[in-house]
Parts: C-alpha cells; structure tokens; sequence
C-alpha cells in the first residue's frame, strides 16, 4: 500500500439525474499503468478531470502521495505533481514546439513573474526541454511552429510537455486518439519506458494499445467502476465481456 | 525564412521610428511648429496604444476601456498641475499632499493612480471573458466618464486648463521640440520595455494563456493573474501617454474618458497590427496623417478611416506590418 501514488476514495460527480461518476475508489501505484476503459460516455474523462481539479466532485477526496487535494485548483494541481494530456490536444498553437515545453519548464520552475530576462536564452529551462522533447522524439522539430505539426507529433508533444513537470503521475486521456498504427506503436513504446518515471493513470480506446500497456485495468460503466484485475481477469471476465469487450477479444 | 521575415519587421520598425523622428526635424527647420506638434500627438497615441497592446495584443484582452486609464493619466497632471497654480493643497489631513509641476512626480502619480484604476477594474473584469469582458470595460469607462463629468471641482464637462507646461529639469518644455523629444524618448523606453516583456517567462505564458487557457493552467499557472498583472502594466503604460497629451493640450476633459477615445487607442493597434511591438506606432502614425490631411478636406474624414478599418479586417488582419513583414516570427 505504500507505492500508492494518487487514489481517489468514493468520488461523485451528477449532472441533474445522470451519475457521470458513482462512488469511484481506484489508485495508481508506483511504476505502473493503470488502464480506464469502458463504453463512450462512461465518465472516463470526467473522471479524469475530477482528478485534475478542472470540474469540482460532488464528495469523495483525491490524494496525491496521501495529501488530499480538496479545494486545490487544477494549476497547484498540477504544480503539485499531475501532469495531464488531453483527449484534444491543448497546445499553444502559435508558439514553437521548444517554447510549448519550455511553458512546461516554467510550471515546473512555478516563478512566471520575470518580465526582463529573455525566457527562450534561460539555459535550465531551455535544457530541461529540450530533454522532454528528445524523450518524446521531437527533438528535431524544436524549431517548427506547433500548428505546422502532424496529428501525431501533437500528441508526442503533449506528452513532452507533461514530461517537463516532472510529475508524480501522469493523467493521459486518449493519447492514441488517431494515431495512425505506427504512431500508436510508437506511443505505446513511449508509455513503456514512461511508466518507470511516474505511473500513468491511462484512458485509451484502442485495447490493443491497452493489452499491450496495462499493468492493471479498471472498466468503468455508466460512472461506476465494475472490475479492477490484471488484463488476464479483465479478459476472461464474462460480465465485461458482454457489458463492453463484446467478442473482439481473444480470450 | 524566419530570420528574413525578422528582419523585415525590424527594418519596418526601424523606418516607422526614422520617420517619427524625421518629420518633426524638417518641421524644424520648416519652421512649421504645427507638425512638431501632430507629430508629438502621434508618438503620445503611440504610447498609449502600446500599453493597450500589451493586454490586447498579447493577452487577447480587447479592453474597451482604456480610455479609463488615458483620462486618469491626464487628470492626474491636470489636478497636480492646478493645485501647483492655484499653490493650494489637495488636502491637508491626515497628511499633506501639494499641486506640483514636476513631470516626473506627474509621471509617476499617473502611472499609480492607473496601475491601481486597472488593478480594481480588472480583478473585476478578468472574472469574465469575450463579449463579456468587453462590455464590462466599457460600462466602467462610461461609469468613469460621467463621474468626471458630474464632477464640479476639476472643472466637470468643461475641463480643465493649465496655462503653462509642466517642467522638466533642464528643458524648456514649451519649445516644441524638446517636448516631443520627451515623448519620443519616453516611447522609445516603453517599446523596449514591450520587448523585453515580449520575451519574458511573463510574456511566453501570457501569449500562450491566450492561444490555449488550458494548456497553462495545466502547466500550473493561472491566467486570471498573468491576465490581471498584464492589464496592470497595460494601464499603467496608457496612463502615462494620458499625463502627457494633457500636457501637449495644457487641457484636460472628460473626452479623453470617452469610449471613442478607447475605440481610437484600439485602432491604432488595428491599423498597424494587433500584437505587434510596432503596430500601435504605425497606427497612431497613420491615424495622425490621416486626421491631418483628410481632415482638411472634409469633416466627415472619419469615413475614410472606417474604410481603412474595414479594408484591414477583411484583407490583412496583421494590420500594416502583417501586410508587408508577413506572420510574426516565433521569437527564441
């Protein structure tokens, strides 16, 4: 129970009558990737802003290496050690890919208040993302302006941005979302190694992707979570099987 | 192609200048004391478009108050000044505050006093967003403007007059020239500072909470106070330019709180380019020229300048300097 990093305890969220999120208690533990699946409309990614601090929980308590984060705004969020992706990249698209994860270092670094010291010549910054950029593979791409990038580069970039806050876990909310089949084998050899610098709190659509990925998997049903196992139980999980997997998966 | 396009804009910034600084040489020696003083007007407008640009600009912040801050500018000089002419107090308890006719001390009385007017509005303002804000600004200009108007002691619709320039050590304020000298040198020191600020951690997270207000937030910052403190600047910097076209007038009035007036500051910035260091500064340039020659032929030159408008927004929304420089250069 130590290597708990982040655990959220009975969250609730409604919107009027619907339950988006239904007594939710999962935790991420050291060096693994937790996989959330389950139907569109599930509340996987209201979930995950529940946990990022961008939609407020009806009850329940999220904890970041046991500190409990009520009442946190999502930037201490995420100045505290959650480093998220989006389902829609969300990238500052005039800015070059260097000055995108140098806005990462800066988080980082939490003084954005220098207003004469030429930011893009701050060796430490520069350094640390440049360093997030060659992790990801866009090292080459430093220069280019981030709405000149392809889909895919987008998604390597905001994980590269997530990287530069070194944080404690990482939320990722569809990072295969149209990946072309090398682009997501990339990505899935990118999360391997991730996992060993924080453990990823992953929701993905692509089950081979998660197959591949997932030290554990939680299934989430109309914002319940109605099994947490190994990608062995999950597979041969009858009542998944039929509430989800359908028959695609080979047992 | 960066490095090109870089220096075009350079070039186009370092022409715009010249020729700021060149009119009013040849009116000089022209002898013509009218164009020092339009050209003086511009470099002010300039000045003031500059501090709206960096919240408009770089903030996406489109403040349609910033009159607000121009007229607190100007009246902070024309409430100085008058008590400095009358040699009574502004007020004597609980401590004594005297009139002075010190530009420096003016300069710096509008700069707080409009640092702190966008420090109020803008706390409350920045709660908002898009048409929102917009409109929030313009009703505390309006608010303001009637106040001023409403206002009897310092002269309320009528304005007021200051009958000679305030001082500068060691210049003769009233020779022209060295007046718009001043000015010319004051907007040259904020257009650095605009750089500076440009290029700044400050100013990469500001321009990136306006392209994508999640993406900082999930970095960890706030946009609500990168937001506000820029507004701040912003004020402080149009404040400024207030003080000193009511000491090129030696008049100040409610006009200067007008909404038109923030209009005209936002056109500046339009014409020349939004977001651009120089934009407000081609603009006002502009703007002047066209005020001056235009406005010799017909009342109604207001027309030609709305078809300018209109012909930017629709055929070259980088303003002046996006027409000839192309899109801005990612700085790094």
């Amino acid at each position: 129970m130590t290597d708990v990093v982040l655990r959220t305890e009975k969250l609730f969220k409604s919107f009027g009558a619907l339950k988006a999120t239904n007594d939710v208690s999962l935790d991420l533990r050291k060096g693994e990737i937790h996989a959330l699946i389950g139907p569109n409309g599930a509340g996987k990614s209201t979930l995950i802003q529940q946990i990022t601090g961008h939609l407020a929980s009806d009850s329940g308590t999220v904890r970041l290496m046991n500190e409990d984060l009520s009442g946190v705004g999502p930037a201490e969020r995420a100045r505290k050690g959650l480093g998220r992706t989006f389902q829609i990249s969300s990238l500052a698209m005039e800015h070059t890919v260097l000055q995108n994860a140098v806005l990462g270092a800066l988080g980082k670094r939490g003084n954005v208040m220098s207003f004469f010291k030429p930011v893009m010549k701050d060796a430490q910054l520069v350094s640390a993302a440049k360093a997030a950029l060659a992790q990801v593979g866009l090292a080459e791409f430093a220069a280019t302006r981030t709405a000149d990038l392809s889909h895919g580069q987008r998604r390597q970039l905001e994980v590269a941005v997530a990287l530069t806050l070194e944080p404690k876990a990482f939320l990722m909310d569809e990072p295969m979302a149209g990946l072309g089949l090398e682009g997501a084998q990339q990505m899935i050899a990118l999360l391997t190694k991730l996992r060993k610098e924080a453990p990823i709190l992953l929701i993905e659509h692509d089950m081979d992707a998660v197959f591949a990925l997932a030290d554990r998997i939680s299934v989430l049903v109309y914002g319940e979570v109605i099994a947490t196992g190994t990608p062995e139980e999950i597979k041969v999980n009858p009542e998944i099987r039929r509430a989800y997997l359908g028959d695609e998966v080979p047992a | 192609m960066g490095w090109r396009e870089m220096t075009r804009e350079t070039l186009i910034n370092v022409a715009a200048l010249a020729v700021l600084l060149a009119v009013p040489l040849w009116a000089l020696m022209a002898d013509e004391p009218f164009i020092i003083t339009l050209a003086t007007r511009a470099a002010i407008f300039a000045l003031a478009g500059v501090g709206l640009n960096l919240a408009l600009g770089s903030g996406g912040l489109v403040s349609l108050g910033h009159a607000v801050f121009f007229g607190i500018g100007g009246y902070a000089m024309g409430i100085l000044a008058s008590h400095a002419q009358s040699y009574a107090p502004i007020m004597e308890a609980p401590f004594l505050i005297e009139g002075t006719k010190s530009m420096p001390m003016i300069w710096l009385a509008a700069m707080v006093t409009s640092a702190l007017a966008a420090l109020a509005i803008g706390a409350l303002s920045l709660r908002t967003s898009g048409v929102y804000f917009i409109m929030i600004t313009l009703a505390f200009g309006q608010m303001i403007y009637y106040f001023a108007i409403s206002w009897p002691a310092y002269g309320g619709e009528d304005g007021l007059s200051i009958y000679v320039r305030n001082e500068f050590p060691r210049l003769n304020t009233l020779v022209p020239m060295q007046f718009f000298g001043l000015c010319f040198a004051i907007l040259c020191l904020a257009l650095l500072l605009m750089n500076a600020i440009h290029k700044s951690a400050f100013g990469l997270a500001l321009s990136a909470a306006r392209q994508n207000e999640t993406r900082v937030l999930s970095v960890g910052m706030k946009p609500y106070h990168l937001r506000l403190v820029a507004f701040v600047i912003s004020g402080a910097v149009t404040g400024l330019a207030g003080a000193l076209f009511a000491d090129l007038n030696r008049f100040v009035s409610p006009t200067m709180l007008s909404w038109q007036m923030s209009g005209e500051i936002i056109i500046f910035i339009i014409i020349g380019g939004v977001g651009r260091l120089f934009g407000p500064v081609i603009g006002a340039m502009i703007f002047i020229l066209l005020e001056h020659t235009l406005g010799g032929l017909s009342e109604f030159w207001h027309v030609y300048l709305g078809a300018l408008l209109l012909g930017i927004v629709l055929f070259a929304k980088g303003g002046v300097i996006g027409a000839f420089a192309g899109r801005e250069k990612a700085h790094d």
